[in-house]
């Protein structure tokens, strides 16, 4: 007996878009609203100036309230208008890790699987040393090196996640090397360049892009670690991290202070898992 | 097998070599002299010269990248510079207590994953399986520093029912001092059968190693359900479903053996990760093991100290790979041909 068949679901446009796979739709709606959020964060925050360097020092730690839904920080920020608006910081990050590491790893990826050899062992192996090396421990030493600020924390994450990319999309393309029709291409006395960038590289990338919808996530995460560290964005950039820093010594009188910060780092790093578990379930059918 | 073995040893002797090389790189790059922070702000010029010669930071980089592999290889890993103690020293004080604490975060991950994951597999694709797999994806985005300050606000600061930091209640060490053998305190007291500072450590140890396990938890739930329901649809298991046996004896008495393969080669990839998560978990409750020894190390610069505690990282990352690969490479002999 295989798995039991599931009863046929209505394909209803939304469902074909993304298969079948309700996880995938149900990361991708939360990842949506998520988004919409960051985008709109200067129109749909009750009080847009507390995303910048604004003070309100006589509304300093309210606790939540109608007028302010997640309370106020020590300078009497509004809480809730800073976690829209570090949607912005968090999700820039991520975009910009995911391109450049993604970008990086592909390239040198497919080049390794297509060429084979003593190439592909070099960038093996330098990407196994990358890998070994505890990623956190290199991006606090970059950080310290390059002095901390949103972009800092971008280079030190790329740097430490795109042998991930390569390693996959090597394999990946290794067998796409190894099918008919790169062997058809290569007897029509096709350039190796244009056989790798029209058939092997297109044919490689599935893969990987749902590997970078997974990591969204795990990028999320080490930024506002970096960030909570001390070493990434600060005062006065509304970041999730840097908020649960400042917040920290608070926590026990001021609880909104450091709970919601954190909980948006969950619920965006959770999106960014439930979309991607749910396309590489859909991708692995 | 031997020509397997000769080779994956190779290429993990060249990963090691890489990592030093990286390692140098970066501890030249991080600003600040490190004959300054030895000698001290009001050091002379004749101290300061005297201890850039000590360091041998006057001689060209790559006589100094040479001395520091031979130093290594000679088991000398440089004079920490805030301790003024051996760095190798130094990490076997502080290792054992973080070993301590990613294994025993290690263990409640099993305990717990393993469990969800039949129980995921067994009802795939209904509510339990649902939960299952999404709270292994929660738990998997949880930032631990964030569960860490929670965990110790709720349980610790405000019920009062763990205590707030440190590994054990210190002030026992007069009334049953602990004799040391390996140096983690929950194994010495163990078998030394010293009961007081056991508990205590036990009791000192639930919250930060919750934190820890929330991770690898949900990627042994993830695992175990993914390679059960694989394992499962496999002929041995038509044939016992056809011998009578039910759906919850073939996936706990036949499948889930061959299925915990893939899930402890994972739980030895995740080991060296969750030993770097740990290190904000040991800052927030203030744990004596690596995280605190690397925090120190990097406020005061100490590069020294900080190469070493990255080496230490990546040879452990290292062999728990080539420990993971070696034991496929006898499991499965297809792996040997890749």
């Amino acid at each position: 007996m295989t798995a039991p068949a599931l009863p046929e679901l209505r394909r209803t446009p939304l469902r074909r878009l993304a298969g079948v796979d309700r996880l995938a739709v149900a990361g991708g709606v939360l990842l949506g609203i998520i988004v919409l959020a960051a985008l709109l964060a200067p129109w749909i925050a009750p009080y847009p100036e507390d995303g910048g360097s604004a003070t309100h020092p006589a509304e300093s730690l309210l606790p939540p309230s109608g007028a302010h839904w997640f309370g106020t920080d020590q300078v009497g920020r509004d809480v809730f208008s800073r976690v829209l608006f570090g949607a912005r910081t968090s999700l820039l990050i991520a975009v910009a890790v995911l391109a450049v590491s993604g970008a990086v790893g592909v390239v040198l990826g497919v080049v390794a699987g297509y060429a084979g050899g003593w190439v592909r062992d070099v960038i093996m192996r330098v990407t196994d040393v990358f890998l070994a090396f505890p990623a956190l421990l290199l991006s606090l030493a970059l950080a310290v090196v390059l002095q901390p600020s949103v972009t800092t924390v971008i280079v030190a994450i790329a740097i430490t996640w795109w042998p991930w990319y390569a390693r996959l999309t090597a394999s990946v393309a290794a067998s796409v090397a190894a099918r008919g029709f790169v062997d058809a291409a290569r007897c029509l006395g096709v350039p190796a360049p244009l056989i790798v960038l029209r058939h092997v590289l297109p044919n490689s990338l599935t893969p990987v892009l749902v590997q970078l919808s997974l990591d969204g996530g795990g990028v999320i995460l080490t930024a506002a670690t970096l960030s909570y560290l001390g070493l990434g964005a600060h005062e006065p950039t509304p970041e999730w991290g840097l908020m649960v820093h400042r917040g920290q010594s608070l926590f026990t009188t001021d609880w909104w202070v450091v709970t919601f910060p954190g909980l948006a780092i969950l619920v965006t790093a959770f999106a960014f898992n439930v979309l991607g578990e749910g396309l590489r379930a859909r991708l692995s059918r | 097998m031997l020509r397997y073995l000769i080779r994956r040893l190779g290429q993990a002797v060249l990963v090691v070599a890489g990592v030093i090389v990286l390692t140098f790189a970066v501890m030249r790059l991080v600003p600040g002299d490190p004959a300054v922070a030895y000698a001290g702000p009001k050091a002379t010029a004749a101290e300061l010269a005297e201890a850039r010669r000590r360091f041998g930071l006057d001689d060209p980089l790559p006589v100094q990248l040479w001395n520091y592999l031979s130093d290594l290889l000679r088991g000398d890993w440089g004079t920490s510079l805030h301790t003024r103690q051996p760095v190798r020293d130094d990490l076997f004080q502080a290792f054992p207590a973080s070993l301590e604490l990613v294994g025993a975060a290690l263990i409640i991950a099993l305990a717990v994953g393993v469990p969800l994951g039949v129980a995921a597999a067994r009802y795939k694709g209904r509510l339990p399986d649902l939960s299952v797999r999404l709270s292994s994806m929660l738990a998997v985005s949880v930032p631990v520093f964030w569960l860490a300050l929670a965990l110790q606000t709720v349980f610790a600061s405000g019920l009062g029912w763990f205590p707030v930091a440190g590994e054990y209640d210190t002030s026992l060490d007069r009334t049953s001092p602990l004799h040391l053998y390996t140096n983690i305190t929950a194994v010495d007291a163990l078998i030394t059968g010293n009961w007081p500072i056991l508990t205590s450590t036990l009791w000192h140890l639930v919250l930060p190693a919750l934190v820890i396990a929330a991770y690898p938890a949900g990627v042994v739930a993830q695992m175990t359900r993914a390679a059960l329901i694989e394992e499962a649809s496999r002929d041995h298991a038509r044939l016992e479903r056809a011998l009578g046996f039910g759906e919850t004896a073939v996936l706990t008495r036949f499948a889930l053996r061959p299925a915990l393969n893939p899930v402890l080669s994972l739980i030895a990839l995740v080991f060296a990760y969750s030993i770097v998560n740990g290190f904000l978990v040991e800052a927030v409750f203030n744990w004596p093991g690596l995280g605190r020894y690397a925090a120190d190390s990097i406020r005061s610069l100490d590069t020294p100290a900080i190469a070493g505690v990255t080496l230490l990282v990546a040879v452990l990352y290292v062999v728990a790979n080539l420990a993971v690969d070696l034991l496929q490479g006898v499991v499965d002999p297809r792996v040997r041909a890749r």
